[in-house]
């Protein structure tokens, strides 16, 4: 199918960007990657009267450090994840997820702003900003604000994010020498969207967790973390006996739903499968 | 400040004149905001290599270069590229610098039908410029967004693969 017929705007600052935004009654949409707004337009699921190009504000670009935190960019391509050393080195979690993200075409276009503010639960992304207690940043008609991860994903495809609203960055608290992550998914095939996928941030004294965080995706109408399976984590070392606590704590956390191909206990059963794994590699990285 | 006029809510079925490089040649046409840049590359520029196939980025078919990098032309509208240099499958041929895979692809029988394929060789170049010498599984997996529905994929990671050693053993890998 074809997008229905709408005008095109390509903004060179935020500023113009928001203020085309309210003056076409926000009947509008902005556009960066486009990897997840086209389809939606060509099938007509969205259909504005005006779309607003936001890829070529010099303002939401770049990575870089600021005092405690990586400030990733929104437009940063899910490529540059892979490539960018800064990221390597100060938000491995994100390098280590990249890959996962769709096909490598997909990754050249799609951008970090722009899966954070779609929030499909069956992303990366989103729930990567979730395990490392990212802050989202957000210009908007009544100015600048950041708001938690936390605090982010409201439900199923709806976010902090008001109309005319837009994520400006993402800032990833610097990753330290006393942490450990591990990231994987469960799917059906390389690049599918995975049954169930997880990734974790811990913070360790030697063998000791002090403080874990724990982050789920494809597993109910947002990206969720497991505060219980967390919980039985904290303050402990990392022995068969802890992980099983941890999975058995899964059940409490998630409630997957019902659905035609994957019914809920498989979908539990798989989390708790990828959480052992990966609690098991989080204690091999010590 | 504002480079916003509102006359423009107005004009969503008016066409709006776009310039890029398409294989080497500067080339304008006009197009309305909600075409794709695959429907204009077929349709407008009579370039029909590039094709459209699930128009949702789920098959690959439509792979072309832009700025140097694989991207779906069904999952960008042609306004979005303005500016940009385009090469597809027929500017990729014609410089030769895949001459090789499909001359291999030929050999391997890598192709049936043939509307994967200029999909596929878009993608193998990127992936042959990026890792000189992929495993079996980095080929699977970086084909893994090119549906082929005849060969059963084998063929293909073969010729890839076959490609990306001969290239190593004569020393032009990049």
């Amino acid at each position: 199918m074809k997008a229905r017929a709408f005008s095109y705007f390509r903004a060179a600052t935020i500023d113009q960007a928001l203020d085309a935004h309210a003056r076409a009654g926000d009947d509008a949409r902005f556009i960066a990657g486009g990897q997840s707004l086209v389809p939606a337009l060509s099938l007509r699921l969205q259909a504005p009267r005006l779309l607003i190009d936001i890829t070529h504000i010099e303002e939401l670009r770049g990575v870089r450090r600021e005092g405690g935190y990586l400030r990733i960019g929104a437009l940063t391509r899910h490529c540059e994840m892979l490539s960018e050393p800064l990221i390597a080195e100060f938000a491995p979690l994100l390098h280590a997820a990249a890959p996962f993200v769709a096909h490598p075409a997909i990754r050249n276009r799609g951008t970090f702003g722009g899966s954070v503010a779609l929030a499909d639960p069956a992303s990366e992304f989103p729930a990567m900003t979730l395990a490392l207690d990212a802050e989202i940043e957000i210009a908007g008609p009544s100015g600048s604000r950041r708001v938690k991860a936390d605090d982010f994903f409201v439900e199923l495809f709806e976010t902090a994010l008001q109309p005319g609203e837009l994520i400006t960055a993402i800032y990833v608290p610097l990753f330290k020498a006393d942490q450990r992550f591990a990231f994987d998914e469960l799917a059906r095939r390389r690049g599918d969207y995975a049954l169930v996928g997880c990734g974790m941030l811990a913070t360790c004294t030697g063998e000791r967790i002090d403080d874990i965080r724990i982050s789920f995706f494809s597993v109910g109408n947002t990206p969720t973390r497991v505060k219980g399976a967390e919980a039985t984590l904290i303050g402990s070392r990392l022995d068969a006996e802890r992980i099983a606590a941890a999975q058995a704590a899964l059940e409490g956390d998630l409630a997957p739903p019902d659905s035609d191909d994957v019914p809920p206990a498989m979908r539990l059963h798989l989390a708790r499968v990828l959480l052992g794994r990966l609690l098991g590699r989080l204690g091999e990285g010590a | 400040m504002s480079g916003f006029d509102e006359t423009l809510l107005d004009d969503a079925d008016e066409t709006v004149r776009v310039r890029f490089v398409v294989n080497g040649r500067k080339v304008a046409c006009e197009v309305a905001p909600r075409e794709t840049l695959v429907d204009c590359l077929r349709n407008a520029l009579e370039l029909t290599g590039t094709h459209a196939g699930c128009e949702m980025g789920a098959c690959g078919a439509c792979l072309v270069q832009l700025d140097g990098r694989a991207v779906h032309s069904c999952l960008m509208f042609a306004v979005q590229a303005d500016g940009a240099k385009i090469n597809t499958i027929e500017g990729l041929t014609e410089s030769g610098v895949i001459a090789d895979l499909q001359a291999e692809f030929h050999h391997r029988n890598a192709l049936q039908c043939g509307f994967c394929t200029p999909g596929m060789l878009v993608n193998a170049h990127e992936l042959l410029s990026q890792i000189a010498r992929p495993s079996r599984d980095e080929i699977r997996d970086a084909l893994s967004g090119n549906y082929c529905r005849c060969t059963g994929y084998e063929a293909i990671v073969d010729a890839i693969d076959a490609v990306a050693k001969a290239r190593k053993e004569s020393g032009g890998g990049t």
